[in-house]
């Protein structure tokens, strides 16, 4: 999943990816393109973790691990890091998700259960600033019911925001008149896909 | 003469009243003013509204002081970490408020209060359960939420580098929300890894200027 996101990284774009899964991205970036990596926590140019011992606890990301910095990368203070993010200076991000919607929609930062307790982050200011928002996640639950859904059922991160998915099934487009599947994994078919998927997908 | 050295954390922190604001900064460990916190909790201010992206890692810095329940409320973004048992047995507990706000939104509120900013519109969290009851209006386009900006009696947060006049620099991402608190607190203490004389910090290079720092107090660096 991480090594196709990867893939659609185009030369030249400033990414944010997520804590969880999405960091995993950042060890698939394909060779020869340059692909600013942003973190919300104050870094333009962030690297891949670094060698074991040459950690700093002053150069980590924002799921709180150590990593390097790019030669050419910087640092600078949360207003101007979320001035880039709510500003539409980025050009993607990826973000893990409990549930997306037909319409866009993406939930992602609470389950809404009795305990538990919330934590939002920068993911609504990505799900608003970010030119486009690409959710990677499971294509179901564990308990396998589906995650792309008609009505997200948790509370919401943001509305209509979502613009592709990355699944361990397939990758699929969202626009206006729908889903429409780009890729599926190997051994995935159109029908067991639409079998997992609550929103009626396009396969053209 | 302007010297805003001062010898102790323990000196520097004594007029902490109970009720205060206090912003602390740092983005879960880097930065996060440790020393100065463990100099809060024995000085004692009670009833504390804590302004900090993070609610505590751990046993030490604010978990400390959430543990000792100082803590009356918290405004942050991210409460809810691996490590963050002692604020989630106390909020599970009902005995501390949370005040969760997106990451961007506390940063840009605590800028707002530096600036003299009454609030602002942004589209962050329009149509959520965290924008619930906040004024909206459609503005260039799309609809936008009402925010306010966020004060304090008192910014703790640690730079690096620090002079008498109180200007600062900072170590990587340790800088996080420092400037930003250093404006929006009525009184900054700078908790600093070396205090330098007057021009031994590059012009170019201060991040914080000293107009918005009150005290500097030196600090030994922590290796983890």
């Amino acid at each position: 999943m991480a090594w196709r996101v990867a893939q659609d990284l185009r030369d030249g774009m400033v990414v944010n990816l997520g804590i969880g899964l999405p960091t995993v991205v950042a060890d698939h970036l394909p060779p020869g393109r340059e692909i600013l990596l942003h973190s919300e926590n104050g870094v333009l140019g962030m690297g891949p973790k670094p060698a074991p011992g040459q950690e700093d606890h002053d150069l980590i990301n924002a799921g709180k691990q150590p990593v390097t910095l790019k030669t050419g990368g910087c640092f600078f203070h949360h207003a101007d890091s979320f001035a880039m993010m709510r500003g539409g200076h980025l050009d993607v991000c990826v973000l893990g998700a409990f549930q997306v919607a037909g319409n866009g929609d993406l939930a992602n930062w609470h389950t809404g259960e009795p305990g538990a307790i919330p934590a939002v982050g920068g993911a609504m200011d990505l799900a608003i600033g970010a030119r486009e928002t690409w959710v990677m996640m499971s294509h179901c639950t564990k308990a396998g019911e589906p995650k792309i859904v008609e009505r997200c059922s948790y509370p919401l991160t943001g509305l209509g925001c979502v613009r592709r998915i990355y699944t361990d099934l397939a990758v699929m487009a969202l626009d206006a008149a729908g889903a429409r599947v780009m890729a599926m994994a190997a051994g995935v078919d159109a029908g067991s896909l639409q079998a997992r998927t609550g929103i009626p997908l396009r396969f053209d | 003469m302007i010297d805003k050295r001062v010898a102790t954390l323990a000196e520097a922190l004594a007029d902490v009243r109970d009720g205060a604001t206090v912003m602390v900064g740092g983005f879960g460990l880097a930065g996060q003013p440790m020393a100065s916190l463990e100099a809060l909790l024995d000085q004692g201010a009670r009833e504390l509204t804590i302004v900090c992206n993070n609610a505590g890692n751990g046993e030490d810095g604010l978990a400390a002081l959430i543990a000792a329940g100082r803590v009356r409320k918290i405004v942050c973004s991210f409460p809810r970490q691996a490590d963050s048992w002692h604020f989630d047995r106390e909020y599970r507990a009902g005995r501390i408020a949370l005040e969760l706000v997106p990451q961007g939104n506390l940063a840009e509120r605590i800028r707002a209060a530096g600036a003299g900013i009454g609030g602002f519109f942004t589209p962050t969290g329009y149509g959520t359960a965290l924008a619930e009851g906040k004024e909206t209006r459609f503005l260039d386009g799309r609809w936008q939420v009402f925010e306010t900006p966020l004060h304090a009696d008192l910014a703790l947060i640690l730079a690096e580098r620090g002079d008498r006049w109180g200007n600062l620099t900072y170590r990587m991402t340790a800088r996080n929300f420092g400037p930003i608190m250093a404006a929006a607190a009525r009184c900054t203490v700078a908790a600093v890894h070396e205090i330098v004389e007057l021009g031994g910090l590059d012009p170019e290079a201060v991040v914080t200027p000293g107009l918005f720092v009150q005290r500097v107090v030196q600090v030994p660096r922590r290796t983890t």
